[in-house]
């Protein structure tokens, strides 16, 4: 098991480097990346933004270490030790009014109700934001790709189709979609080949719902910039030269709408990363041991409300989540500027 | 215009036909209504149980064409839920009992109380913001202003709601934490605390969108000439400016306003207030398919509602557009 997620974490991540290696090339990408180097503010955002890709990849990689699996995260924090209940940052004895005990061992963050260090479900709530928001790039981008540049090149009855599809499901309001699709799933069951049935994991049914309700932006953007396109003298040229449409669709439209794909992936990411924490926070992500910044969010209304105040499991989750929500927003806004200093550089 | 109009809302039909197509697929074709009783009864309901609250509800019909003898072939899930859609007949709550429509009714009331006041203020403010953002733009002003909006949109919801009530009504107790009484001063008190959370949360993200539109505004060659004619620069930004960039934020505006009645989930969830954002929510947690059905088809309609009247702004705003 532990050797299969592995070599599929490798795998995606090998996948990610691939894609972005092929556009990395092309002349409009190596201007871009000209300008990104001078940009400090999203070189600074990409290092952050790598970390937190780090932090999440070690917590997947599975180490058999001590006669268990566990994870490297697990690994890093072995000797920490589990007290019986919430103790602040740095302190010696655990929260209680009455009758402090001391603690086994100092915690950074503090521990939660049930002693658990705060740091490491902080660090680990990290690989569930980027499963989420991983799995569901991997559904809705090609979605998004595929039909925007259909809808775009082909026109006429394939544009009409597309733009029906999502406009109808653009005029449902997407929280509301969100949480009917899991609603659903929830009861799915799916038959096996040896006759069982198994439920969809929580995460992929938080994904497919995301998934579905993310395409459409994405298609409707990338459809309006292949109109734009297939009207360039380049696309012509291509014409008139007898290429067939699979060869102007992947050489020639594809790496010149790549850019708005990545500037809508890590602008994306961004917004299900805050999707995730908001699903896990009203009960319908996460499930109950996965650790997750929303569920940590979610029992501070409890926390916080107690005499004095657990703050530090609140405002750990919290930053956790606002910083890399932050410094996405601010990649995207790097990259965009890279890719066109003209529209916004104003 | 009358022409226009009712083009639009020709075009609204189909897709008022695919969101109740969707709602079909998803509430009676992705699960089956036998999961939909088990979820609800309990997993040890019997199966005379399951098969009475089938009965009950209409639900124990084949999904498409009724091929039983005796039956017209129309009696059938598929035909009876596209009717009562269109009839706006959306049943009975499955965890209640009550009528959906009563407790839309109901919800609709506290969501407005939130939602309106929270809408004109957080408007007024993010035009006020923006418009000072685009008349110091390219200075430090700006530049600081841009940055603080990207960090307001990067706060999650709930911690503006958590560290808005631990702060105001915990700590400061200034006002109430939570709760909801539909009585004159003291629901103005309840009601304060999340329409200030509602305008902060989403301040960043329409202050910087409304500063990009008014910027893409100043570079028009109308400025230019007001410039040149001597109107001064407040002028030129508050009626010229603002006028023109009106047209653009019209669109974004008045689409949302239709969302106002939906209210918001987390901020009505966590402040106690029973409005359609709850009752959603709470929809979820007693697996309560009716309501969950009905909110996705009004909050679709209510959304093509808004489209409606934008189209109609927009026309009424920019002749040109009717001719198109």
């Amino acid at each position: 098991m532990s050797a299969l997620q592995n070599i599929l974490i490798f795998a995606g991540a090998a996948f990610v480097v691939i894609a972005c290696g092929l556009f990395w090339r092309s002349e409009r990408w190596q201007r871009a990346r000209a300008r990104f180097q001078g940009d400090r503010v999203g070189i600074i955002s990409l290092l952050i933004v790598v970390f937190y890709g780090l932090v999440g990849l070690m917590d997947s990689v599975q180490l058999s270490a001590h006669g268990k699996e566990m994870s490297m995260i697990e690994y890093m924090f072995r000797n920490t030790p589990n007290e019986r209940g919430y103790s602040a940052p740095y302190a010696d004895t655990t929260y209680a009014v009455n009758r402090p005990e001391p603690l086994k061992g100092r915690h950074w963050f503090g521990t939660d109700v049930l002693g658990r260090d705060v740091l490491v479900q902080t660090l680990r709530a990290c690989r569930t934001a980027l499963i989420i928001g991983g799995l569901t790039s991997f559904i809705y981008i090609p979605l998004g790709t595929i039909f925007g540049i259909a809808a775009g090149y082909y026109k006429r009855w394939v544009d009409d189709v597309i733009q029906y599809v999502y406009s109808t499901l653009a005029c449902v309001p997407g929280i509301l979609l969100l949480i009917a699709i899991i609603m659903v799933l929830e009861n799915v069951n799916i038959p096996l080949w040896n006759g069982d049935t198994i439920q969809i994991p929580r995460l992929v049914q938080m994904s497919l719902a995301l998934g579905i309700t993310s395409w459409v932006g994405l298609c409707r953007l990338i459809r309006g910039d292949t109109l734009r396109q297939v009207e360039r003298p380049y696309v012509e040229a291509a014409r008139a030269l007898g290429q067939s449409n699979w060869n102007i669709i992947t050489r020639h439209i594809l790496p010149n709408v790549m850019h708005l794909v990545l500037i809508n992936f890590v602008l994306g990411f961004s917004g299900l990363v805050m999707s995730e924490a908001i699903l896990s926070y009203i009960g319908i992500g996460a499930p109950v041991g996965t650790a997750s910044w929303g569920t940590m969010i979610d029992s501070a209304r409890m926390e916080l409300a107690r005499e004095p105040a657990v703050w530090w499991n609140f405002t750990a989750a919290a930053g956790a989540l606002f910083f890399l929500v932050l410094s996405l927003n601010l990649l995207g806004d790097s990259l965009r500027r890279a890719f066109d200093p003209r529209a916004s550089g104003k | 215009m009358f022409n226009y109009f009712l083009r639009r809302l020709l075009y609204a039909v189909p897709v008022v036909f695919g969101v109740m197509l969707l709602t079909f697929v998803l509430f009676f074709m992705v699960q089956s209504p036998r999961m939909m009783a088990k979820r609800n009864l309990g997993p040890k309901a019997t199966p005379q149980a399951v098969e009475n609250w089938l009965h009950n509800r209409g639900y124990d019909k084949p999904l498409f064409f009724n091929t039983s003898p005796g039956k017209s072939w129309y009696d059938s899930l598929f035909f009876n839920h596209m009717r009562s859609l269109i009839m706006f007949d959306l049943g009975d709550s499955d965890s209640t009992g009550e009528r959906v429509s009563t407790k839309f009714k109901k919800g609709a009331v506290p969501s407005l109380l939130i939602t309106v006041p929270a809408f004109v203020l957080g408007l007024y403010l993010s035009l006020v913001t923006s418009l000072f953002l685009a008349f110091v733009r390219k200075s430090k002003l700006d530049v600081g202003g841009v940055i603080a909006c990207v960090v307001l949109m990067s706060v999650p919801i709930m911690v503006y709601v958590i560290v808005g009530q631990w702060l105001i009504a915990v700590q400061l107790s200034w006002l109430p934490a939570f709760g909801f009484t539909p009585s004159g001063l003291t629901t103005a008190k309840f009601l304060m605390l999340p329409v200030l959370v509602y305008v902060c949360a989403g301040l960043g993200g329409d202050v910087r969108l409304f500063r990009a539109i008014f910027l893409e505004e100043v570079h028009q060659d109308y400025v230019r000439t007001a410039q040149a004619k001597g109107a001064s620069h407040g002028r030129v930004l508050f009626v010229h400016v603002l006028k023109n960039g009106m047209i653009a934020l019209i669109t974004l505006v008045v689409a949302s306003l239709p969302f106002l009645i939906m209210g918001s989930l987390v901020i009505e969830n966590f402040f106690g207030i029973p409005g359609l954002g709850s009752l959603t929510l709470d929809a979820t947690r007693t697996s309560d398919f009716a309501v969950m059905r009905a909110s996705v088809y009004l909050g679709s309609l209510l959304y093509l509602f808004g489209l409606l009247l934008t189209d109609l702004c927009y026309a009424s705003v920019d002749p040109r557009i009717r001719f198109k």
